[in-house]
């Protein structure tokens, strides 16, 4: 990429998400210490972790671009590319397959019509099954729609469940 | 504890269920709240180090290890010391810290000041799991709540102890509830195990003198500095001192949570607190201590929640689950399951583990669908063995256990797969499944 077409795009994280990554240094004992939780609040903001967000980060917390990225890339939550606005985290462990796990996450999946990566074609919502068990066996099956757990569901539920949020538009999901 | 409400006889970590407002720290006080931290400040670290040790209290995370010993381990006048707070709970099977974080978020971080005052840590580290967000915040929400009222920060309490407590969330690896992987995250790298020893009580984080304890682990303790190390020890048995919050999910009528008392219970009583099987159905088969352990049979309903009586069962306790499975259910898809999650939950650090969960995997789903020969399921004792014992942390280890046990006990189940062209199970249920 030319120069100037990099200056002409270079984008740039929001002020307070700037600024909570310089508080969030300030808690640790060292600095490198804030790197989970550094890219958690630039994740928040984007949606994702892009390269030159990841760059952003390393600068702030003086580190090479590449510690960030190697990182980023060993945990599963961070994406690496743009999501749907609702991440569904359906569990497939034990305890919820034994309840109808299987038939949930593949009901929801031909419901919302998702592609190979999980995401519905509207942008809404990318759906992943892969999932470490979501300490929730006790109401399984169950779903995480972003930071809220919804217990014991049929596909019916979920589905409710579902469009409700979608009809909510953009903002976090409320339980 | 004048002023408190009475509370249930035999019950530790859930003593206060249903008090208003537990989660607030006006709610948590109107029950006696935070008094064992105040008593502990009285007490003095090596008093509280000698009220755990003769609590009897192990580990809850899954290890079993005596806290008192671990506290022991750390090098005296070695300076600063840390406290790193596993609530990276994610064991499958187990949701036990998901609940004392939830309805007793307090009782957890009074527990967190007592340790880290025994300890003379100055710095305590919550490590929770990143899909516990909703949870998180709400930690985050009570530990600037204390801070507002100075049992956080410099001078807790009026005393000269201070303690800055730190909430940080994971971002999804289940290694990083193995301690010295958790220690990598918190220094900000990726989750990788370390090699032992050094043990972390004498290089940890930032290589200096830490403890890893368990939420419910610590969640013990403002009862045990209040009533005493016999009282709470008293509870269970000798053998198995206290109580345990055991996590019942699976095939069962009421899943959740139960407190009781350890050694006095059995894998039957848990299963009737549960409601029984569900749907009037017969029971096959259960996996305690969560998806790490090995499988036991109805042969074993009469087992005692102790840890040697399981252990000569021939599995563990391990992190306080409970996982039910009743006659439908199909042994080699509950094992695959299992053996996908350590593959997908592998660090991928040392080859016996990266390289042996994918075999495992392989053959797994193969014989599922009924396309695995009788050579290749023979295999599956060989794959084990190379992983077993030989993996640089447990997790290669123990992504072995359950399916080898499932093995030995359901041989027939297993060997029905081979060759079959779908699953056997399955097919026998027919329409009923």
């Amino acid at each position: 990429m030319a120069e100037s077409e990099v200056e002409a795009s270079t984008p740039v994280l929001a002020s307070g998400t700037l600024e909570r990554l310089r508080e969030l240094r300030s808690r640790y004992p060292v600095a490198r210490s804030a790197v989970l939780p550094a890219l958690w609040v630039v994740q928040d903001e984007l949606g994702y972790l892009p390269p030159w967000a990841e760059e952003v980060v390393a600068g702030e917390l003086g580190l090479l671009p590449g510690d960030v990225a190697a990182v980023a890339s060993f945990y599963s939550m961070y994406f690496s590319r743009q999501a749907g606005r609702h991440f569904v985290q359906v569990c497939q462990n034990v305890s919820c397959a034994l309840r109808g796990a299987d038939e949930l996450l593949g009901g929801l999946r031909e419901w919302l019509k998702v592609d190979e990566h999980g995401a519905t074609p509207d942008g809404s919502f990318t759906v992943e099954g892969t999932v470490e068990c979501l300490g929730a066996c006790g109401g399984g099956p169950m779903m995480q729609v972003d930071r809220y757990s919804y217990e014991d569901l049929t596909l019916d539920s979920a589905r409710e469940i579902l469009e409700r949020i979608r009809e909510d538009g953009g903002g976090a999901a409320g339980a | 504890m004048a002023g408190a409400q009475p509370v249930p006889d035999g019950l530790v970590l859930t003593r206060y269920q249903g008090a208003p407002g537990l989660t607030t720290l006006d709610g948590y006080r109107k029950v006696g709240g935070y008094r064992g931290l105040a008593r502990a400040l009285e007490m003095g670290p090596e008093a509280i180090v000698a009220e755990v040790k003769a609590s009897g209290l192990r580990g809850r995370g899954g290890a079993a290890f005596p806290t008192g010993t671990k506290w022991g381990f750390l090098p005296q006048g070695v300076f600063p010391r840390y406290l790193a707070v596993n609530a990276d709970e994610s064991e499958p099977g187990c949701f036990k810290d998901r609940v004392l974080i939830e309805e007793y978020p307090h009782q957890l971080l009074e527990g967190v000041l007592i340790a880290a005052f025994a300890l003379q840590a100055s710095h305590a580290f919550i490590y929770i799991r990143g899909e516990y967000r909703k949870q998180r915040e709400l930690l985050e929400a009570v530990v600037r709540e204390a801070y507002r009222a100075k049992l956080v920060g410099k001078r807790i309490l009026g005393s000269e102890f201070g303690c800055e407590v730190v909430v940080h969330g994971g971002a999804g690896a289940y290694i990083c509830g193995e301690e010295t992987a958790l220690l990598d995250s918190l220094e900000g790298r990726r989750g990788q195990p370390r090699l032992k020893p050094p043990f972390p009580a004498v290089k940890g984080l930032y290589g200096q003198p830490t403890v890893v304890n368990n939420v419910e682990t610590l969640s013990n303790l403002p009862y045990i500095v209040t009533e005493g190390g016999a009282a709470y020890a008293a509870l269970g048995t000798e053998a198995s001192p206290g109580t345990r919050l055991f996590c019942v999910s699976g095939h069962v009528e009421r899943p959740g949570t139960f407190e009781v008392p350890m050694g006095r219970t059995t894998f039957r009583d848990l299963l009737e607190l549960a409601g029984g099987v569900w749907r009037g159905r017969k029971f096959k088969a259960m996996q305690p201590g969560g998806g790490s352990m090995q499988v036991l049979g109805p042969q074993h309903l009469d087992v005692p929640l102790d840890f040697k009586a399981v252990a000569d069962a021939g599995s563990s306790l391990g992190a306080g689950a409970l996982v039910v499975m009743d006659e439908t259910t199909c042994m080699v898809e509950v094992s695959r399951r299992l053996v996908d999650f350590y593959r997908h939950e592998s660090c991928g650090k040392c080859v016996p583990c990266r390289e042996g969960t994918y075999f495992e995997s392989q053959l797994m789903h193969r014989l599922e669908e009924g396309r695995a020969s009788a050579e290749e399921l023979a295999s599956l004792a060989d794959i084990c063995a190379g992983m077993d014992g030989r993996c640089f942390c447990p997790l290669g280890d123990t992504a072995t256990w359950f399916v080898m046990s499932a093995y030995r006990m359901f041989k027939d189940e297993f060997d029905a797969h081979v060759g079959a062209g779908h699953c056997p199970v399955r097919a026998g249920l027919g329409a009923a499944a």
